[in-house]
């Protein structure tokens, strides 16, 4: 049986959604056999055991993280340079490979000046 | 079977994009960055039925991954409470739906009209990571070292500004 080029993607999605959702079924369904349904604000709570919570575990986050994002996003944009590189590593010279040893240095290097200035350090 | 699987990721994109603005459960805006990274997704999925699958991969790694990363960032910076008890007025909803609807309109009509896409053959992209690949680092060298450069200036920049006490 030919279903075109896709069909084996396909099944691996099918496989993959059921994979995610039996165990979540079988909790469920194991919860609603053997679990009594009472809730209440002491159960609903974000911790269950010990001390009563304070406020929900929606919080703010500092501004100042947004360099984490910055870092992550430049090295995002370095991967989509990384992804033809890989296609095409089989008929490119030694200078190709060179030219990108010297692209991700020159990036490294920046990472390794952020480390240093302690930038992504943790506090 | 391939229209089978467009016809699905259409679906999809268009009810989780319905679900990031509109979701009937929650006002959560992390619940709807979280559908529109599914939109972002199935979007990509169409793209590889398009067979562009350089461009589904950078869809997914520059869309799903880093813009979605700020937008989270943005989000997480905000009083989300706040977002969620605020009120939809009707009259603004009614003319929202009635604006986006005469676009829609416009927008089919255009393209009914201009007879897009008569005549053109599939394009053969199959190989074009490949053939990117190859460009890139034969005739497109020098601005491909170049734009570490621009990254690295990016990134530098972005800390010099923000960070005044740098040492």
């Amino acid at each position: 049986m030919n279903l075109g080029p896709y069909s084996f993607l396909a099944l691996f999605a099918i496989a993959a959604v059921i994979f995610a959702i039996t165990p979540l079924a079988i909790a469920w369904l194991w919860a609603r056999t053997f679990s009594p349904r009472k809730s209440g604000p002491s159960k609903n709570a974000n911790y269950e055991c010990g001390l009563d919570s304070q406020a929900t575990g929606w919080v703010q986050f500092q501004s100042e993280y947004y360099l984490y994002g910055i870092v992550f996003l430049i090295f995002d944009v370095e991967t989509v340079f990384l992804l033809p590189f890989a296609a095409a590593f089989k008929g490119l010279s030694a200078g190709a490979c060179a030219a990108m040893l010297i692209f991700i240095l020159l990036l490294v290097e920046g990472l390794v000046w952020l480390c240093v200035k302690g930038v992504v350090a943790r506090r | 079977m391939q229209a089978c699987l467009f016809y699905l990721f259409a679906a999809l994109t268009l009810l989780c994009g319905v679900l990031v603005i509109a979701n009937p459960f929650t006002r959560n805006p992390v619940t709807s960055a979280m559908f529109l990274v599914l939109t972002i997704v199935s979007l990509a999925g169409l793209f590889v039925l398009l067979h562009a699958f350089f461009l589904a991969a950078v869809q997914i790694l520059v869309y799903a991954g880093a813009v979605m990363v700020l937008f989270l960032f943005v989000i997480m910076l905000l009083d989300l409470k706040e977002e969620e008890r605020r009120k939809i007025k009707a009259g603004a909803g009614v003319l929202g739906l009635a604006a986006a609807g005469g676009i829609a309109l416009l927008m089919i009509a255009v393209i009914r009209q201009s007879n897009a896409g008569v005549g053109l053959k599939p394009a053969s992209a199959e190989g074009s990571t490949l053939d990117l690949g190859k460009r890139l680092f034969t005739d497109y060298a020098l601005p491909f070292e170049l734009i570490s450069l621009v990254l690295l200036v990016a990134m530098i920049g972005t800390v010099l500004l923000s960070k005044k006490d740098l040492k």
